[in-house]
């Protein structure tokens, strides 16, 4: 068989990046979203407070923003709330959110899912059973047609 | 409700004849097929074959007794009736990727059609030349056109596409009309020219399907982040819009100035209600199953099952609700847009069942009767 000696980095070429009808989705500004206050859901969570730690966690989401060290850092918090309800509390958690919290709720849920840790599944398995049953089928596909996600 | 199941292929879409005893179905093929109501059934009487792709949309111009197709083909085509046999007139939309959807304007001068080359076609018939004439509406459309609907005014034209807006143009032709007088919509109207555009921000879906009310002040449109929105044209352009726990619906419809109906990915038509601040609200899914009576099977019944399913238990398969697959379509059976007794919905099921209900004062829905 005959080598090929002529260069093929072509093939690397991303061919869609220069369709000139490419979709290009319209920029939010997102730089100063920030994504919930550290300080303040630790010491809600160490007060126990954990009803207020998770509203405060689901405040300020990190969905516009480009930076993927402010999305990291909020889904670490999210699951830190998540992880420290006791199973029987999960379910007034959820009850204790409106329409839009569920589905922010939903969104982190699956975020985690992403990157599973030690016991992460387990707790965000929990989470996502009442989540749905209060949010249904339409929340999660919410999350799935998300174009801008936490 | 009455259900009469076609065939087991999808229907793609339907469309009724003005006094309802004809249906044109396309089952999901390159064909339309014309059924005749003869007393409770429906009867084949004509199979309109030109397209060289599947049938995308079908609508049947209830005054001047037409009917327009169009198909993944990239054509559409006029058919009339003469003799007894429906003949075809090609009409060259310009399109370069499949048309989506095609309807008739109010007066049926015109017609638009949507498609995948992210443009609206607006098709009039130019009597010196005889034949169709399009012209195209593009700006700003960024992605495949998946529903149109007609405002009264017979100028106003709303289209949802896939690229997650919903947007309300002008399709003025000056050809074959006089100038529009002023709408809550705008004054303003020149041909292409966008009035309104919904949509977007990060959120959002495809969206499916739109629907102008009877008095045209109001546009409701689904997308496929399961959510029903609304906006009213009089009051502001802020629309309301209702995230439902529901697998996105794919067809919407007004069916009083307050009240609209939906359907979808779970095979049952659902009832919003529209109030006068114009904010959204879910009353209740139309489609009541009876209370499944459990029983033991016979003998001969898990034999049967065993022969034809290899199960040897009572599982029933079948869906609760009536339809068993999604719901493409819902259209007016019965009455118009302000006053709808009965409507009508077909879907992937290859089922048409035909819906009635009544509402009382309080617009509140009674229990769907069934006969």
């Amino acid at each position: 068989m005959s080598k090929n000696t002529v260069s093929n980095r072509f093939r690397t070429v991303d061919v869609d990046e220069y369709d000139e009808n490419k979709f290009v989705d319209e920029e939010d500004g997102g730089e100063n979203q920030l994504g919930p206050d550290e300080a303040e859901v630790d010491s809600l969570i160490r007060q126990g407070n954990l009803m207020e730690a998770l509203q405060a966690v689901l405040k300020n989401p990190p969905i516009n923003t480009k930076n993927q060290n402010v999305k990291d850092c909020a889904e670490g918090l999210v699951l830190k709330v998540l992880s420290a309800f006791k199973s029987s509390d999960v379910d007034k958690g959820v009850q204790s959110l409106d329409k839009n919290g569920v589905d922010l709720l939903m969104k982190y849920i699956y975020k985690g899912f992403e990157t599973p840790s030690d016991n992460s599944s387990a707790v965000l398995l929990q989470w996502h059973e009442k989540a749905l049953s209060a949010g249904g089928l339409g929340c999660i596909v919410r999350v799935l047609t998300a174009r801008k996600t936490v | 409700m009455s259900l009469h199941q076609f065939l087991l292929e999808p229907i793609t879409c339907h469309a009724w004849n003005r006094d309802r005893t004809q249906i044109a179905i396309s089952p999901n093929n390159h064909e339309v097929h014309i059924y005749q109501k003869s007393g409770n059934q429906w009867v084949k009487s004509h199979e309109l074959k030109e397209h060289n792709g599947h049938i995308t949309g079908i609508d049947w111009a209830p005054k001047s007794d037409r009917i327009v197709t169009c198909g993944a083909d990239r054509n559409a085509y006029v058919w009339s009736l003469k003799d007894g046999v429906w003949k075809p007139t090609l009409v060259i939309l310009r399109i370069n990727r499949a048309a989506t959807f095609v309807k008739w304007s109010p007066l049926e001068n015109k017609f638009a059609v949507g498609s995948g080359a992210r443009l609206i076609s607006v098709c009039y018939f130019e009597s010196d030349n005889d034949w169709w004439v399009s012209k195209h509406i593009k700006k700003p459309i960024r992605s495949t056109v998946l529903s149109l609907d007609w405002h009264p005014n017979n100028v106003l034209l709303a289209a949802g596409s896939c690229d997650f807006k919903c947007r309300v143009f002008s399709a003025y032709i000056k050809e074959v009309e006089e100038k529009p007088g002023p709408t809550p919509w705008g004054s303003k109207m020149p041909f292409g020219a966008v009035l309104a555009e919904f949509g977007g921000a990060g959120g959002g879906g495809w969206v499916h399907s739109v629907s102008f009310s009877s008095s045209g002040n109001r546009l409701a449109w689904v997308s496929h982040d399961s959510t029903v929105t609304v906006v009213d044209g009089t009051k502001g352009s802020t629309p309301s819009q209702l995230k439902t726990e529901f697998l996105p619906l794919l067809s919407v419809l007004f069916i009083s100035e307050n009240s609209v109906v939906a359907a979808g990915h779970d095979c049952c038509p659902m009832l919003f209600r529209c109030d006068d601040g114009g904010s959204l609200t879910f009353v209740s899914k139309l489609d009541l199953p009876k209370a499944s009576i459990t029983r033991n099977i016979s003998a001969m019944e898990r034999f049967r099952n065993m022969d034809k399913r290899a199960t040897t238990e009572d599982r029933n398969t079948a869906l609760e609700t009536l339809h068993q697959n999604s719901i493409t379509q819902v259209s007016i059976y019965e009455g118009d847009q302000s006053d709808c007794r009965k409507f009508c919905t077909t879907g992937i099921d290859g089922a048409m069942t035909i819906w009635d209900f009544k509402l009382s004062s309080h617009c509140d829905l009674k229990k769907v009767e069934c006969n």
